[in-house]
């Protein structure tokens, strides 16, 4: 074999190598990306996790969803209550909003109420008048507590167990 | 959960080390073409490599100045895709005296500097949201154009999807997939829980109400339609399938992806049965192997040629410049992972799709990321069309399933797709930015201190 197909087929390989190299530094900036390590983590701890961490113990969720229904405290609408089943609420003065707002400040789909887990999240679709949740103003979706009012132009409502 | 929150991190200096690695692939990629036909290295190498630093660069500064939170990874594998592809159409163009080359590098200009554009011009994916319907009009519009007389480029290769602009040509059905993927997004984020809870649920499934069927009728329609007037079997099937992840996304009802299949497989049918073009794609893929398939005109040569370069090529591949994939038509767009195949073997051509695999990985991690369900939706939708045309072309230049003339993202030769693909990168980063900067963090100067705070 002459030195030049020698060189020649080194550098064959050394390409093919330098591709996975790539490859693998790709997915090594990933890892690192989701900072695996204990401080790092997001989420629920796991159960190895609390043995040597006591202190990161969470109190067990409960099993089913809180609230049963929705009640409306303040506005026209003011004493309507709502069964909530495990499907998503839309609330606005649209005609096909799952509860209906007569409500002058209220926009077309103004908020959306969505079980996940154990609980609640209101979001809110872009409304002109806002979504607040217990007097702050909604930007992004959040969990819904019980007895928390939120307001929608001038409805208030609640979600009762 | 202030000790477990992660901390957000910019991380573009680790982008910085991996562009320089996939600039290191593109340009040994080069230089063994050069080496490997004998070619002595000119000025034209210089250049060219000077010109692919200084455009990732470019998008590198841009991303630092106005996607500071942008994913590290997409930018470098992207380069990388691009610079093998310059490559292997250039070395395609040394042994069939072509132009493409150059044409490609113009084209990866422009591409770039568009997305640049994108990245300084939009300043949240979220504005694109106003434009849900101007997108759906403008997809028309560009699906119509290669049907229109006088700026229509006519019949190529059996489709008719190419418009003339002054001496080049153009695809506008590459850039449709976006504004399609636009409308989808903007579509199904507000109208979300309509299609949610009305309608009729019949055991596990809950039918959708028949107005909220419209959208899935219009893009099924588009989708026909381009297979029907265009002859387009590959948009055609890109179009559908990324109206059916998004509302499947969107909804994460199974019931849509019956109907959605049960559609497709009545519209498939009906093709088959009418059309001869599709017809003949099914009976050449069945066949390929037979003489009387090969030999035909719109045969199964193509195919097979593509099949043998691949087998000559095995595991390692002959090495960049010493195989010959010249010997299939259309070597360096439709089949050029056939070439890339023969010449860089399986361990090359897995490589590729690793990387695609990753850029795909990494929009939808982008998409799981942020928090309006319009850039959710858009992120999906644009990543799903990326891979989908991967797994289209891939899967039939390898006679997975029957072969249509879609581009392979980043690799072909081809300046709409190379401009299409190049915008949506662009939007995934910005998307990526999004959904990994802090919510604490303002744009000011100080942001680095307020994280730091915020952090503790």
């Amino acid at each position: 074999m002459s030195d030049l197909s020698l060189t020649v087929t080194i550098l064959r390989f050394g390409f093919l190598a330098l591709m996975w190299v790539m490859v693998f530094s790709v997915v090594a900036a990933m890892r690192r990306d989701l900072v695996i390590g204990r401080k790092a983590k997001v989420g629920a701890p796991s159960a190895r996790q609390v043995r040597k961490h006591p202190e990161l113990e969470q109190p067990a969720p409960p099993a089913k969803l809180q609230a049963r229904e929705l009640v409306v405290t303040e506005g026209p609408l003011s004493g309507t209550t709502l069964e909530l089943s495990d499907s998503p609420i839309l609330l606005g003065r649209a005609q096909d909003a799952t509860l209906v707002l007569e409500d002058d400040y209220a926009s077309g789909r103004h908020a959306r109420l969505f079980p996940q887990g154990t609980r609640w999240f209101i979001e809110d679709l872009g409304s002109t008048n806002g979504t607040f949740l217990g007097g702050t103003q909604l930007t992004r979706a959040l969990p819904v507590e019980l007895g928390t009012p939120v307001r929608i132009g001038k409805t208030v409502i609640e979600l009762r167990s | 959960m202030s000790q477990l929150a992660t901390v957000a991190k910019p991380r573009r200096n680790s982008e910085l080390l991996l562009l320089v690695l996939a600039l290191g692939v593109g340009v040994m990629a080069n230089a063994l073409v050069n080496l490997n036909l004998g070619r002595t290295f000119d000025n034209d190498f210089y250049i060219q490599t000077a010109v692919l630093t200084v455009l990732s660069l470019a998008m590198h500064v841009s991303l630092r100045f106005r996607a500071q939170y942008a994913d590290p990874v997409i930018l470098p594998v992207v380069v990388a895709l691009n610079g093998i592809g310059l490559a292997v159409i250039h070395r395609l163009d040394i042994v069939t005296g072509d132009n493409a080359g150059p044409r490609q590098w113009l084209w990866t200009t422009l591409a770039v500097a568009v997305a640049v554009t994108v990245i300084w011009m939009l300043k949240d994916h979220r504005i694109l949201r106003r434009y849900t319907y101007i997108s759906l009009v403008l997809s028309v519009a560009l699906l119509l154009m290669p049907l229109v007389p006088g700026i229509t480029a006519g019949d190529v290769n059996g489709a008719t999807v190419w418009i003339k602009l002054g001496p080049f040509t153009f695809q506008p059905g590459e850039i449709a997939k976006i504004t399609l993927a636009i409308f989808f997004a903007g579509y199904l984020s507000s109208n979300r829980d309509l299609i949610l809870l009305a309608g009729k649920k019949i055991g596990p499934l809950q039918l959708p109400r028949a107005k909220d069927l419209a959208p899935m009728i219009v893009a099924w329609m588009a989708s026909v339609g381009v297979l029907v007037f265009q002859h387009d079997l590959g948009t055609s099937i890109l179009f559908f399938g990324l109206f059916m992840v998004m509302i499947y996304v969107a909804t994460s009802r199974v019931s849509w992806i019956l109907i959605g299949l049960v559609l497709m497989a009545v519209g498939g049918t009906a093709a088959y049965k009418i059309f001869p073009h599709v017809a003949r794609r099914i009976d050449v893929w069945i066949h390929a192997l037979e003489p009387a398939y090969i030999d035909a005109p719109y045969g199964s040569g193509q195919v097979v040629q593509g099949l043998f370069g691949m087998a000559n090529g095995g595991l390692t591949g002959t090495g960049l410049g010493q195989g010959s994939p010249q010997g299939v038509p259309l070597a360096n767009s439709d089949m050029i992972v056939a070439s890339i195949g023969e010449e860089l073997g399986l361990v090359g051509l897995f490589a590729i799709v690793c990387l695609y695999a990753l850029l795909v990985a990494r929009g939808f991690r982008a998409s799981l990321g942020t928090r309006d369900a319009f850039g959710k939706l858009l992120a999906v939708g644009l990543s799903f069309a990326v891979a989908l045309q991967c797994f289209v072309i891939i899967g039939g230049v390898t006679r997975l399933i029957p072969l249509t003339g879609l581009t392979t993202p980043f690799l072909a030769a081809g300046g709409s797709s190379l401009l299409s693909n190049w915008i949506i990168v662009a939007l995934i980063l910005k998307i990526s930015d999004a959904a990994r900067r802090p919510i604490n963090v303002s744009d000011g100067p100080n942001s680095e201190r307020q994280r730091e705070v915020s952090a503790v």
